[in-house]
């Protein structure tokens, strides 16, 4: 009640002072930043895509043998899915994905340790790794298929390559760029060898790894599908191979919509991860 | 603790011909310093006079630089940064006690906190804090060392005016509970006038100036007396009133 009064008698008592024709000579500066962001703004545009498919489909503007309608998808991976295949070969996929994934990300961590935090592991692995990296992977496919055989050992360390790569570079750079200044806070602080370690370099590391993490889950994905295209008897890929041969455009679109999906799922897993773990950060972004 | 007599007995740090050199450089050239246990100095000069070489090596923190000299100081040494360092994935009360283990170690941190008027703030992370908050912190986080000697590196230096007068306040409040020695280098003179005993200039790698400051405290910015003082410095430091 007294602040509504007050309210009053101020503005009633600055009207005068402060005149109408002088405040509106202040003008508003162009807002340069884009707006504030809609929650689910980043659906719209999928969304505008598939809306666009239904409807040229339903039109008949679409060669039904080259771009089956999204119904037709729908009704085929339904009834890949009943028959068992699907799920099948999804399963094989994911398996595959996932202990590559596994494998290349525990490489990676390791290898990022023991080259970000010693220099004796700088000598040797920093400059093999980079060695590795400019060596396209998938074109270690052949001398892999002779050394490991055609079955799933080969796919899985290809896998793991093409996963371990982005999650060393970006790990052992954020380790190898730990803020000086806290390094000398450490020493201030008589913090052990373990401690700075634990407490100030993997933390400060961590942002740089989570960007390492999410190429390395989108490189699973890539590698899966390159791999079951080309030397597969299971999977996905190879499902979407064999569709290839008897000219079946729309069991392929089931094959990507799954990749698809999988993609976007493992992708914000590891967002939502990110948030959490490095939760200190938002306050600084918000 | 050790009782109070003996510690001023003996200088907390003593510096004999301490020479330190940068590339072909020299810094600092054979410095002769003794700062009395639980004393309250200054060290003034201008920016790249040494002032900081000085600091860090007292502190330990001169990996790598080439010098020679004697140079004894306590066991327990805090610093406090011209930036408050603290580590942004770490809230406030954990900063405060890095490197710090034992039984009561939160309690006490708790205590620091509290001390310097961030009681309640245990739980924010740094971000959230104003510079003011964030340096208030950082001495919390040197003081629950309970060190014997404190170097301060322009620890307000990058604070704004009003809150630069409010740390001045605390700061002398922390030091007449705990009384450490204190090392604070900085390059504002007033500073320096209205917080030391002692005032060091630093000029070419010498201590250029010796200056006792007997004045009672709490001073005033305004006192006409600490003028004088102030000339001095201002001589010392090169400025005359051609310059001003």
């Amino acid at each position: 009640m007294t602040t509504h009064t007050t309210t009053t008698t101020h503005t009633t008592a600055a009207a005068p002072l402060a005149p109408v024709e002088e405040a509106r000579q202040v003008r508003r500066r162009r807002r340069l930043a884009p707006g504030r962001r809609l929650p689910t703004t980043r659906l719209i545009g999928p969304a505008v895509v598939l809306a666009l498919w239904v409807v040229a489909s339903a039109a008949g503007l679409l060669d039904p043998s080259a771009i089956p309608a999204p119904w037709t998808v729908l009704e085929t991976g339904s009834r890949l899915w009943d028959a068992g295949t699907l799920p099948d070969d999804i399963l094989t996929s994911l398996q595959r994905a996932a202990t590559g994934f596994a494998i290349g990300l525990t490489g990676g961590i390791l290898l990022a340790l023991a080259s970000g935090l010693t220099r004796t592991g700088e000598a040797l692995i920093d400059g093999t790794v980079n060695l590795n990296r400019a060596i396209p992977t998938l074109g270690l496919i052949p001398l892999f298929i002779l050394w490991l055989g055609i079955g799933e050992t080969f796919k899985i360390a290809i896998i793991a390559i093409v996963v371990y790569i982005p999650i060393y570079l970006n790990t052992h750079a954020a380790l190898s760029g730990i803020d000086s200044r806290f390094v000398e806070l450490a020493e201030v602080q008589d913090l052990s060898k373990v401690q700075f370690i634990r407490q100030v370099v993997i933390p400060g590391a961590l942002p740089g790894f989570f960007v390492g993490l999410r190429l390395g889950v989108t490189g699973s994905w890539l590698g899966l599908v390159v791999l079951e295209q080309i030397n597969a008897t299971s999977g996905l890929g190879y499902m979407m191979f064999q569709a290839q041969n008897y000219g079946q455009t729309d069991v392929i679109l089931v094959g990507l919509v799954v990749y698809g999906v999988f993609g976007l799922l493992s992708d914000s897993a590891v967002r939502i991860i990110e948030r959490r773990v490095l939760s200190w950060r938002r306050t600084l972004s918000s | 603790m050790a009782p109070h007599t003996e510690q001023l007995t003996r200088p907390a740090v003593q510096l004999r011909g301490l020479t330190r050199s940068f590339e072909g450089r020299t810094v600092l050239d054979g410095i002769d310093l003794d700062l009395p246990a639980g004393q309250l100095t200054a060290l003034l000069g201008h920016s790249g006079s040494g002032k900081s070489t000085l600091l860090r090596a007292i502190a330990g923190l001169d990996h790598g630089v080439t010098g020679s000299g004697q140079l004894s100081a306590p066991e327990r040494v805090s610093v406090v940064f011209q930036d408050s360092r603290l580590l942004p994935w770490r809230r406030v009360l954990a900063n405060v006690l890095l490197g710090l283990d034992g039984k009561d170690a939160e309690r006490r941190g708790r205590e620091a906190l509290e001390e310097v008027g961030l009681k309640g703030r245990e739980r924010a992370w740094p971000g959230e804090l104003s510079g003011g908050e964030a340096q208030r912190a950082a001495l919390a986080r040197s003081l629950v060392r309970e060190p014997e000697l404190l170097l301060a590196d322009e620890p307000f230096g990058a604070l704004d005016a009003l809150t630069r007068i409010r740390m001045h306040g605390l700061l002398r409040e922390l030091w007449e509970r705990h009384r450490p020695s204190v090392l604070l280098v900085t390059h504002d003179v007033d500073e320096a006038i209205v917080l030391a005993d002692r005032v060091l200039v630093l000029d070419q790698g010498r201590i250029g100036l010796d200056l006792t400051i007997d004045r009672a405290h709490p001073r005033s910015y305004r006192d006409p007396l600490l003028g004088e003082y102030r000339e001095r410095l201002l001589a010392a430091l090169g400025v005359t009133e051609d310059h001003r």
